[in-house]
C-alpha cells in the first residue's frame, strides 16, 4: 500500500498506518512526510488544553459532535503522558469518545508523550498533517497542560482552548497562570459546581492584567458541563468567531507562519539533540569527564565549550 | 491496675516469643498482631457497643433469636437460558430443601433490551434467564405459588419493569400484591461503581427508586424495595472495609433521595435490605458483618433520626466470594464455600446463597448446585455454628476487628460526605479508583507470593480439564425471537401503544408522578421489556461510563 | 521508538471489568501503551478503535460467556478492514472446551480465571507481529 496516495483517497487504514510511521519514526516517515506536506495546510487547528480532571477529553467528544452537526469533518489527536517509570502510558481519552467511532466523518488517534527526546510535537504535527490532507476539517488537537512540550503543541494551533473548572485549590493557580495566556478562549467547565462564578471573576481578572496575545481579541470565557453537553454549542460559536476574526484580520497567516517556524526549530532542536544524546551523552568519553568534574580535576566551562565546538565544527 | 499487671505479662509473652518465632514469610493478609488481649479492646462496653440480639446496636444480629428461631433463607441464585428451563432448576431446588427463590437473569434483560435488540446478540440466556414479557414470567413462575415463596431478583435498571411483571403473574394465579414476599436488587449506584448494568442517567434512575419505595410502602408491604449491595463492589476488588463503607455511603444517599422526595423515614427504612459478599478470610468476614450492623443503626438513629427500630437494623443477603472460586483444582471450591459459609453464618446473615465449584468456568450444573445447597444445610444441622448467637461476640479478636472495620468504614463515610455524597464520589470516579488501587495490590500480591491462592499460585498441579459443564446454546436467542413475535402477534397492541404513551407522557411529568402503576399497566397488555425500556431510555437518555484507570 | 500498543477492550454487555483494568494497569508497567475502552462495547466499535489507533494488540474480556458469538466477531471485522497482522487474545470465565474453537477463529490466545498478569504480557511480547 502506497501510503500517501491511499491517504489522499481517504484511506482510514493508511492514515492510521501513516501515523504509525511518523511516531514509531520507521524508515518510510520521512518519505511520506517529505510527500504529504503539498496537500496540508487546509485544515483549521484547535488545540484544547487544562489541568488533569479539567474534563478535556469528554469536551473535545461533545465539540467534535457539534462540528459533524456543522457538516465538518474532524480528526482528533489525544495526547497522554507515558508514566517515568515502566515507559508505558494508559491513552484514556479514547473511552469518552466511543460514541463517535461510528461516524466515518471522524478519526481520533491517541497518542503517548514517551519522554523528553521522543519528538513530541513533531510527531503530533505530522499526525494533525496527515489527518488534513486525508480532508478533515477540523482537528482538534487535545493533551494535559502541564510540561512545556505539551503546551507547546497546543500554542500553535489556529486556534488555543484552554480548560479550567471549579474547586480545583491552590495547585491550579500556577498552572492557570501559565497556560491562561495562550488561550485565546477560555472555558470553564463542571459550571454546574461550587465556585464557578469566583472563578469567572479570577479569569476576567488574569485576562485583565495580562497583555492580549493577540491585539483586539479579547479571550470570550465560555461556561460548559460537557457530562451534560451544555454550553458546547457556544464554544463552537466562539471557536468560529476566533476564526473568523482571524481571517479578517489576516493574522491566520501570521499564526501559520509561526507555527512552521515553531515546528522547523523544533525539528532542528530535535535532530540536534538527538545528535549530541548520541554521540556525546551516551559515551565512555563523556562518562571520563564527568568523573573527572566530580573528583575536581577538570571544570565543566572548557569542557562544554571544547564539546560544543567539536559538534558545531 | 489489672491492665498493667497485663501489659507487663503482654510484653514479656512477646519478647519471649518473638525470640523463638521463625520470621514467617511476608503475608498480605496477615494482621499485625500475634496475640489479642483484653489490652486492645479498651474502653470496651458491652451494653453500648454490643447489646443484646434483637436491641440497638444489633452487633450481635438483628433478632433476638435469631437461628434459634428458624435458620436463614437458603437462597440459591438461579437462572439460565429460557423460562422454562429455569423453572425447572426453581422447582428442583424447592424441593430439595431450598427456601426461597432468587433469579438471575441475563444481560439483555438487566439492561432492558429485548433478546431480538441487535445489542443482545450472544448474550441472550447466557448468565442468566431471558425475560422479554409477561409471557415468559409467566412461564417462570408457573406451579410455584407465590404467596408461599419469597423471590429474590437480581435486577436493577429495569427493577421496576420485573416487579410489575412478578405482580402481573401473582394477580393471574389469584395472589394479591399485599402477600407477596421477596426483594428486588434495585441498587443503581453501585451499578454505575462496581457492575456496569445501568440503563439511565443517575438523575431519573434515582426518582425510579423512590418511585418504587413508595409503591410498595401503599401496596406491597412485605416488598423488600432494594437491596443495597456491596457484593458486587467486593468482587470488583475492594477490601472488606471499602465494601461496607462504600454501600453504607450508598444507602445514605438512597435515605436522602426517599427524604427529598417528602417520604417519611420509618415509613420506608424498615423495607431496605443489604447484600454481603462472604470471602475467604474467615474472622474477618464476621466481624466485617458486625460493623457493618453497629455503623447502620448509628446512621439510622444518629444521623436520620429514626424512630421504629425495624428502620435501624440491617438486614442482609449474602453470597459466598465469586472471585474467590478457582477455574484450577476446581473441587476445593467446596471447602472454599463452605468456609464461606461459616463466616457468613457466624456473622448472622439472613439469607445465604453458596456458589458452586464450576462457576470460575460455566454456569453450574445441577450436581454442583445440589453440593453447593447440602453445604448450607450441613453448615446449618451439623456444624454448630448455628446453634448460640454470634458466637464469636466477646472474642478479643473478633471485637478488635470490628472495632478497627467500623473505625475504617466512618473514614471512608466521611470522605465521602465531604465530596458530597455517594453519587457525587462515584460521578468524580474517587469510589471506583479506591477499588481498582484495591484489585490492582490484591492482583500483584497474588503474583509475587505475598498472597497464596491454593491451586493458583501455590501447590499447582498438572489437571484434566474439567467434564460436564453446563452448556446454553445459541439457540435460545432464536426460541426467544419466536416468543416476542408470538407475543406481539397475539396482544392488542392498540392497547399496548396506549399504555406506552401514557407512560411516556408520566416520564415527562417531575418525580411526584409515580411510574409504577403506568409500567405495570403496559407489562399487563404483553408490552416487551424493551419496548418500556425503550420509552423510558427516549425520555430519561442513557448513561455513560467515564471510566479511568 | 516503537512501542507496543495495546486496546483493551469489554465486548457484549457484561460490565465485570475488574480482570480488563487490572490486565490494563499491568501492561502500563510492564511498558505497553495500553488504549482502555471501557464495557458494553460493540464489535464494531472495537475494530474501529483499534484501526485508528493502529495498535498491535487487541485484548478482549468477557465473562458472560458470549465469547463464541463476539471474540470471532472482533476478528473478523478487523480482517475486513485490512487489519491482518493484529494480535487478538482473550480472557474471562471461558470453558477449556471453547479454546480450540475461538483458536481456529483468530483468537491467538485464551487466559482463563488465576492466569498472572505477567503470562499475558510475555505472551504478547513473544507473539507480536
Amino acid at each position: 500500500m502506497d501510503i500517501v496516495s491511499e491517504i489522499l483517497k481517504h484511506n482510514r487504514l493508511a492514515l492510521a498506518k501513516g501515523i504509525t510511521a511518523v511516531e514509531n519514526e520507521y524508515d518510510n516517515a520521512v518519505d511520506i512526510m517529505t510527500r504529504i506536506y503539498a496537500h496540508t495546510g487546509h485544515a483549521y487547528v484547535i488545540g484544547i488544553t487544562g489541568p488533569p480532571g479539567a474534563g478535556k477529553s469528554t469536551l473535545t467528544d461533545k465539540i467534535a459532535k457539534e462540528f459533524r452537526k456543522r457538516g465538518k469533518t474532524v480528526g482528533i489527536v489525544a495526547i497522554d503522558p507515558t508514566s517515568p517509570y515502566s515507559g508505558g502510558a494508559i491513552l484514556g481519552d479514547r473511552i469518552r469518545m466511543m460514541d463517535l467511532m461510528m461516524d466515518s466523518g471522524i478519526f481520533i488517534r491517541s497518542m503517548a508523550t514517551r519522554g523528553s527526546l521522543g519528538g513530541l510535537s513533531q510527531k503530533a504535527g505530522d499526525a494533525v498533517k496527515l489527518m488534513d490532507a486525508f480532508g478533515m476539517d477540523v482537528i482538534l488537537v487535545e493533551t494535559v497542560g502541564v510540561g512545556q512540550s505539551e503546551v507547546d503543541i497546543v500554542k500553535t494551533a489556529d486556534t488555543t482552548m484552554v480548560v479550567v473548572i471549579p474547586g480545583m485549590g491552590d495547585d491550579i493557580q500556577a498552572i492557570k497562570a501559565g497556560i491562561l495566556e495562550i488561550g485565546d478562549l477560555i472555558t470553564i467547565n463542571k459550571a454546574d459546581r461550587e465556585g464557578a462564578d469566583k472563578l469567572n471573576i479570577e479569569m476576567e481578572m488574569m485576562l485583565e492584567l495580562n497583555n492580549e496575545k493577540i491585539a483586539g481579541w479579547r479571550p470570550p470565557i465560555n461556561r460548559t458541563i460537557a457530562s451534560k453537553d451544555i454550553g458546547t454549542v457556544e464554544v463552537v460559536d466562539s471557536i468560529v468567531a476566533h476564526r473568523k476574526f482571524l481571517m479578517d484580520t489576516g493574522k491566520l497567516a501570521d499564526i501559520r507562519r509561526e507555527r512552521i517556524k515553531s515546528e522547523v526549530t523544533d525539528m532542528i532542536n530535535v535532530r540536534v539533540n538527538r545528535y549530541i544524546d548520541k554521540n556525546v551523552v551516551r559515551t565512555q568519553e563523556f562518562e571520563d569527564t564527568i568523573g573527572k568534574l566530580q573528583n575536581r580535576e577538570m571544570e565543566p566551562y572548557s569542557v562544554v565549550d571544547n564539546i560544543v565546538s567539536k559538534v558545531l565544527k | 491496675m489489672a491492665n498493667e499487671t497485663l501489659k507487663a505479662g503482654f510484653d514479656k509473652y512477646m519478647a519471649e516469643a518473638d525470640a523463638k518465632c521463625a520470621k514467617f514469610p511476608e503475608r498480605a493478609n496477615l494482621e499485625p498482631n500475634r496475640l489479642y488481649t483484653p489490652l486492645d479492646l479498651e474502653g470496651f462496653d458491652y451494653e453500648r457497643d454490643l447489646g443484646f440480639p434483637g436491641e440497638y446496636p444489633y452487633t450481635r444480629g438483628v433478632q433476638p433469636t435469631m437461628y434459634r428461631g428458624r435458620f436463614w433463607t437458603m437462597r440459591m441464585y438461579a437462572g439460565f437460558s429460557t423460562a422454562e428451563e429455569s423453572n425447572k432448576r426453581y422447582r428442583y431446588l424447592l424441593a430439595n430443601g431450598g427456601s426461597g427463590l432468587s433469579c438471575a437473569f441475563d444481560l439483555p434483560t438487566q439492561i432492558g433490551y429485548d433478546s431480538t435488540d441487535p445489542m443482545a446478540e450472544g448474550e441472550v440466556g447466557k448468565v442468566g434467564v431471558a425475560i422479554d414479557s409477561l409471557a415468559d414470567m409467566e412461564i417462570l413462575f408457573d406451579q410455584i405459588q407465590l404467596d408461599k415463596v419469597s423471590t429474590s431478583m437480581t435486577i436493577n435498571a429495569p427493577a421496576s419493569v420485573l416487579l410489575c411483571m412478578y405482580i402481573a403473574v401473582a394477580k393471574k394465579q389469584g395472589v394479591p400484591q399485599e402477600a407477596l414476599r421477596g426483594t428486588i436488587q434495585n441498587d443503581i449506584l453501585k451499578e454505575y461503581a462496581a457492575r456496569g448494568t445501568y440503563i439511565f442517567p443517575p438523575k431519573p434512575s434515582m426518582r425510579l427508586i423512590t418511585n418504587i419505595f413508595e409503591y410498595c410502602s401503599k401496596y406491597v408491604p412485605k416488598w423488600n424495595t432494594i437491596s443495597i449491595s456491596g457484593y458486587h463492589i467486593r468482587e470488583a476488588g475492594s477490601t472488606a472495609a471499602q465494601e461496607i463503607a462504600f454501600t453504607i455511603a450508598d444507602g445514605i444517599a438512597y435515605v436522602e433521595a426517599a427524604l427529598k422526595a417528602g417520604m417519611d423515614v420509618d415509613a420506608f427504612a424498615g423495607r431496605l435490605s443489604f447484600f454481603w459478599n462472604a470471602h475467604n478470610n474467615v474472622l474477618e468476614e464476621v466481624a466485617k458483618f458486625r460493623a457493618s450492623r453497629r455503623v447502620w443503626a448509628k446512621v439510622m438513629k444518629e444521623r436520620f433520626h429514626a424512630k421504629k427500630a425495624k428502620s435501624m437494623m440491617l438486614r442482609f443477603h449474602t453470597q459466598t466470594a465469586g472471585s474467590m472460586l478457582t477455574a484450577q483444582q476446581p473441587n476445593n471450591n467446596i471447602v472454599r464455600v463452605a468456609l464461606q459459609t461459616a463466616a457468613a453464618v457466624m456473622g448472622g446473615t439472613q439469607s445465604l446463597h453458596t456458589n458452586s465449584k464450576d462457576e470460575a468456568l460455566a454456569l453450574p450444573t445441577t450436581e454442583s448446585v445440589t453440593i453447593a445447597l447440602r453445604t448450607q444445610q450441613i453448615v446449618a444441622y451439623e456444624s454448630g455454628l448455628a446453634d448460640t448467637i454470634d458466637p464469636l461476640g466477646g472474642s478479643y479478636y473478633v471485637e478488635a476487628l470490628t472495632n478497627k472495620l467500623e473505625k475504617e468504614c466512618w473514614e471512608y463515610i466521611n470522605k465521602i460526605d465531604e465530596i458530597g455524597g455517594a453519587p457525587e464520589a462515584i460521578a468524580k470516579g474517587y469510589i471506583q479508583k479506591e477499588i481498582q488501587d484495591s484489585a490492582y495490590k490484591w492482583q500483584m500480591d497474588v503474583e509475587a507470593g505475598r498472597r497464596v491462592i491454593v491451586g493458583v499460585n501455590k501447590f499447582t498441579q498438572e489437571e484434566e480439564p474439567p467434564k460436564n459443564l453446563l452448556r446454553v446454546d445459541g439457540s435460545v436467542g432464536k426460541l426467544q425471537a419466536e416468543k416476542i413475535a408470538k407475543v406481539k402477534a397475539t396482544r392488542d397492541n392498540a392497547k399496548v401503544k396506549e399504555t406506552l404513551d401514557a407512560l411516556e407522557k408520566a416520564c415527562h411529568e417531575d418525580e411526584s408522578t409515580n411510574l409504577v402503576p403506568f409500567i405495570l399497566a403496559a407489562v399487563e397488555a404483553y408490552a416487551t421489556e424493551g419496548e418500556i425500556c425503550g420509552v423510558m431510555r427516549k425520555v430519561f437518555g442513557e448513561f455513560k461510563a467515564h471510566t479511568a484507570l | 521508538m516503537a512501542n507496543i500498543k495495546v486496546l483493551v477492550a469489554k465486548p457484549g454487555l457484561d460490565g465485570h471489568d475488574r480482570g480488563a483494568k487490572v490486565v490494563a494497569r499491568a501492561l502500563r508497567d510492564a511498558g505497553f501503551e495500553v488504549i482502555y475502552t471501557g464495557i458494553r462495547l460493540t464489535p464494531e466499535q472495537i475494530a474501529e478503535a483499534a484501526l485508528q489507533d493502529d495498535v498491535n494488540v487487541v485484548a478482549l474480556s468477557l465473562l458472560s460467556g458470549a465469547h463464541n458469538t463476539l471474540f470471532p466477531k472482533v476478528v473478523e471485522l478487523l480482517k475486513e478492514k485490512g487489519m491482518n497482522d493484529v494480535l487478538v487474545i482473550g480472557g474471562g470465565v471461558i470453558p477449556e472446551a471453547d479454546i480450540p474453537g475461538l483458536k481456529a477463529a483468530g483468537i491467538a490466545e485464551v487466559f482463563t480465571p488465576g492466569t498472572p498478569t505477567t503470562k499475558v504480557v510475555d505472551f504478547i511480547k513473544a507473539n507480536v507481529k
